[in-house]
């Protein structure tokens, strides 16, 4: 009688599938204006007056349409951060990748990017950063090359 | 409202790497939790599957697993999140009127996907996923967000790595048991600082079912029910830095509604055990604020009191949490069967004696967006 | 016991073939938005919220944590629930569970896609198992065309059959400016003319024998929210709730090469015990109208038999003698259903909306010119899932 026999056979494959994300009439402004003029603009809800960078179309507390676009400042202040050490193919860059969560002058929240141009030794919370535009944009956040230390 | 119970629970061993298929181990755990009842599929009215496309690595991820849940012939429906909130969906089921018996069953194997790019995946794609953050980078914000807030030091975060690791040397279940020190925590590899690797769950294979019953479906079952008190779920927004990261408002939410449907006003008092979701060190004491066992701020003096360790004042994650096995979709499941051992007294090694009531969190999103809180007692 | 549990409000986007203007977060905003103006309610009113779609055809992950700030679910507990094609019907049973277990009052419904954004057939393949299916499949056609040519074979069905089914969709939707497809030129024209024409051009091109490209359902960007709301308070939010009669879902199959072609048996059996709870006996004499989840147009003569509204074979007679259209005694898809708008996710929620809206007497242009007490919508997807969802205008007792 023949037997069978065991080993562990797998199957790799990978999800493939194009995507094309729509940003909307109001995130294209954003870009727009980060791609063409390298300005940062935020957007008022008139309501609770909460200025949003990225923009959005609603403010998710009012439940209402924002309207009031608000040109903001390049600089800000150094929220959190994290030195990521792995490295990861959806990262744009080599480890030791630095994450901030910047909060930019005359915004209520923060923006997450990179923070560059630093040594890592000298990066705390609450420093001033401003921003780095990427010498070709694409409309994209990558428009921002990172945040700087403002000497 | 009806009351609802627990009478079954099953989970498979939490591995590194399991042989078995999506299929082969749901029906693992679903059958499990049938003996465990003294039912057999027969006695289930309908089923609630969950599972993740994402992790699956499939579209309509559910229909793998149909005929390992047992639903031919049955209604069924999949969550898909934290079997926590799988929890949650039998338990309406249960208690609308149109079935008694629920069955809740969640799977999956971490080892046949890339975390980094599976995570990176719930991140926007317009403004933050072409950054490369996934789950890992951005707790290590949330992480210091945190530290800022509260004071805390990296070696308060490490206590729970120690803690957790040493409780999972009980849990036969556990995928990292073991006897670290905090300068062991402090010297493994920098992840995503200030996360270092042994702040960091590990990717688990594993799945993990039970069986709800609302009072007209008990007799169905041998065992003795475990009652659910209270629940509750909430969830906070999403923008990283527009959502405060280390206030966990929708947990204080979730926790408050749980606490009041069960009669609890000093859950550190009225708790006896408590497993919750630390898939990072940091988030047990940022969690212990969310749940009220802590004030604003002082969750790191918490774990700094050796009040949640085994045979201490309110054990915290007595199995080993997350942190010692990380099957996502599934853990928060497997803290609310460890919360049903702990009542029955049948958690073996890793029993909290006398525990009468307990609490099982799970969350959901990036940083803990979302949580759902059941408290179950006797 | 659970709580009776109604349909208070209903909204929903244009459904369109592409919205470069939105993002999804915003498209998700639009419908809860309407569904919110619909009710009369406002995002506070809103106790839970339910959320459904397919992960791979937006390539993103936790849908409900990423459109929380769209959804209105800040600081609300919410739920994701998917299952293919069926996730509308899916997300709908579970807001109805959510309100029958007496755990909220007011519970927000949406389904939502964006499908101008992914390649959808590629995405779809990735639904069947990587180890025995996914290798050979041709996308979601192939399946229905050998159910269409079995059902044909069967039957003595013709070209002619389907194609008057597609018909009667295309016409329904001139009356829905919702809708995806509104095929102006056949504005005016009789049913059969428009058939013979169908069958015959050479520019309806012939995907797989004998489904043509106007067999089909579209790709649609497309969201929808429904609003569910307890027996405490439904009758004072509208004043014709549309109450939950009965709902049940079956999902039997896991490979296709399972399937049984001959008969829609997970049709059949969830109709079956929603009839059966709400003891509807005679469903074509006791239902007044049906959004039934026809992704193809020979559905619309099978599954008819399924559900129970005649006997086998005799789809076509029910749809040629004018049955099903917007004035006979059942009319079907007033919407211009599946074939005429197709946002996957909200494809089935959509079809829950739209029946309690004939309920309620909001259909505008599209509602049917007779009294609706019962109004059955029903699901399709997955492996030949099936649910089902029967709506009535008299409070359960
Ligand atoms: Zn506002």
């Amino acid at each position: 009688m023949s037997k069978m026999e065991s080993e562990n056979i797998y199957y790799e494959g990978r999800i493939k599938v194009p995507y094309k994300w729509y940003v909307g009439e109001t995130g294209s402004r954003f870009f727009i204006a980060l791609r063409d003029k390298k300005e940062i603009w935020g957007i008022r809800c008139p309501r609770c007056r909460k200025v949003y960078v990225p923009p959005v179309k609603n403010c998710w507390e009012c439940f209402i349409p924002t309207k009031e676009w608000v040109r903001l400042k390049d600089t800000g202040t150094l929220e959190s951060f994290t030195v990521v050490h792995y490295p990861n193919e959806v990262i744009p860059k080599k480890p030791p990748v630095v994450y901030g969560l910047i909060k930019i002058d005359g915004a209520d929240g923060s923006l997450l990017h990179f923070v560059g141009d630093i040594d890592i030794s000298e990066l705390k919370t609450g420093m001033r950063v401003r921003a780095v535009f990427a010498d070709e944009r694409a409309g994209n956040i990558l428009d921002i090359k990172h945040f700087a230390p403002i000497p | 409202m009806e009351k609802i119970a627990i009478v079954g629970v099953g989970q498979t061993t939490y591995e590194k790497s399991k042989e078995d298929t999506f299929a082969e181990i749901v029906f693992e755990a679903a059958t499990l939790a049938l003996s465990d009842a003294g039912g057999d599929i027969g006695d289930i009215d309908n089923v609630v599957t969950v599972s993740n496309d994402f992790w699956d690595g499939r579209t309509i991820s559910s229909m793998a697993v149909m005929d390992a849940a047992g639903s031919w012939d049955k209604d069924i429906s999949t969550v898909e999140g934290d079997g926590i909130f799988g929890a949650l969906y039998g338990m309406m089921r249960s208690l609308s009127g149109s079935f008694n018996t629920t069955l809740v069953v969640a799977h999956v194997k971490g080892s046949e996907g890339k975390m980094n790019l599976i995570t990176n995946a719930m991140f926007d794609p317009i403004y933050q996923r072409g950054l490369g953050i996934d789950a890992t980078s951005s707790a290590a914000l949330q992480a210091r967000c945190y530290m800022e807030a509260s004071g805390a030091i990296e070696e308060d975060f490490a206590l729970v790595s120690v803690k957790n690791h040493r409780n999972a040397i009980n849990n036969p279940y556990s995928q990292l048991p073991m006897e670290i020190t905090v300068e062991d925590v402090m010297k493994s590899k920098k992840i995503a600082e200030p996360l270092k690797l042994l702040d960091c769950s590990p990717i688990s294979d594993g799945a993990a079912a039970i069986i709800l019953t609302n009072e007209s479906g008990l007799k169905r079952f041998k065992k003795d029910p475990v009652w659910i008190r209270g629940v509750g779920h909430c969830s906070d927004s999403y923008t990283l830095g527009y959502r405060d990261l280390a206030n966990p408002r929708a947990l204080k939410d979730a926790a408050y509604k749980a606490y009041k449907m069960a009669g609890i006003k000093d859950p550190m008092k009225e708790l006896d055990a408590v497993e919750l979701y630390d898939a990072y060190s940091y988030m047990e004491p940022l969690w212990y604020e969310g749940l009220g066992l802590a004030p604003e701020g002082k969750g790191p003096d918490l774990i700094k009191s050796g009040a949640t360790n085994m045979n201490s004042d309110l054990p915290v994650n007595p199995s080993g949490g997350v942190i010692s096995a990380h099957p996502v979709m599934v853990a928060g499941l497997a803290r609310l069967i460890e919360a049903v051992l702990q009542i029955r007294s049948e958690a073996d090694k890793r029993q909290v004696k006398g525990a009468k009531t307990a609490l099982a969190h799970g969350i959901n999103g990036p940083c803990g967006q979302a949580h759902g809180v059941f408290i179950v007692g006797i | 016991m659970g709580k009776r549990t109604a349909i208070v409000g209903f909204g929903q986007t244009y459904q369109r073939s592409s919205r470069k203007d939105v993002n999804g977060v915003e498209l998700i905003n639009e419908a809860v938005i309407a569904a919110l103006a619909d009710a009369e309610l406002t995002i506070k009113d809103i106790d839970a919220v339910v959320i459904g779609n397919m992960d791979h055809f937006e390539g993103i992950n936790y849908v409900d944590m990423w459109s929380v700030e769209g959804s209105g679910g800040v600081m609300k507990p919410i739920m994701k629930v998917t299952t293919g094609g069926t996730t509308g019907t899916t997300v709908a049973m579970c807001a109805y569970y959510h309100v029958a277990s007496g755990m909220f009052d007011k519970v927000l419904a949406i389904g939502w896609e964006k499908n101008s954004e992914s390649d959808t057939t590629g995405a779809i393949i990735t639904a069947f198992d990587p180890i025995w299916e996914r290798p050979n499949i041709g996308g979601a056609i192939a399946g229905l065309a050998v159910e269409a040519s079995k059902y044909m074979d069967n039957y003595g069905i013709t070209e002619r059959d389907g194609a008057r089914v597609a018909v009667r969709e295309r016409l329904h939707a001139l009356n829905n400016p919702y809708a995806h497809l509104h095929q102006e030129w056949m504005k005016g024209m009789e049913a059969d003319k428009i058939v013979d024409l169908l069958v015959t051009s050479e520019q309806n091109q012939m995907l797989a024998y004998p489904l043509r490209m106007s067999d089909m359902c579209p790709r649609t960007d497309g969201a929808a929210a429904v609003i569910f709301a307890s027996e405490d308070i439904a009758e004072k939010i509208a004043p014709i709730p549309a109450w939950v009669i009965s709902t049940a879902n079956r999902h039997n199959y896991v490979y296709l090469g399972d399937i049984n072609w001959d008969a829609n048996d997970t049709l059949e059996a969830a109709s079956r015990k929603v009839f059966e709870k709400a003891g509807v006996k005679e469903p074509l004499k006791e239902i007044d109208i049906c959004e039934i989840y026809l992704p193809y147009s020979y559905a619309g003569l099978k599954w008819m038999e399924s559900i129970g509204f005649c006997g086998p074979g005799q789809g076509p007679r029910l749809v040629w003698d004018g049955v099903t259209d917007m004035d006979g005694e059942l009319p079907v898809n007033p919407s211009g259903g599946v074939m005429s708008s197709n946002p996957i996710g909200a494809t089935a929620l959509l079809r829950v909306g739209e029946a309690a809206w004939q309920i309620m007497g909001k259909a505008g242009p599209r509602q049917v010119k007779k009294d609706v007490n019962l109004a059955l919508a029903t699901g399709f997807g997955g492996c030949n899932w099936a649910d089902v969802m029967l709506l009535g205008k008299k409070r359960p007792s």
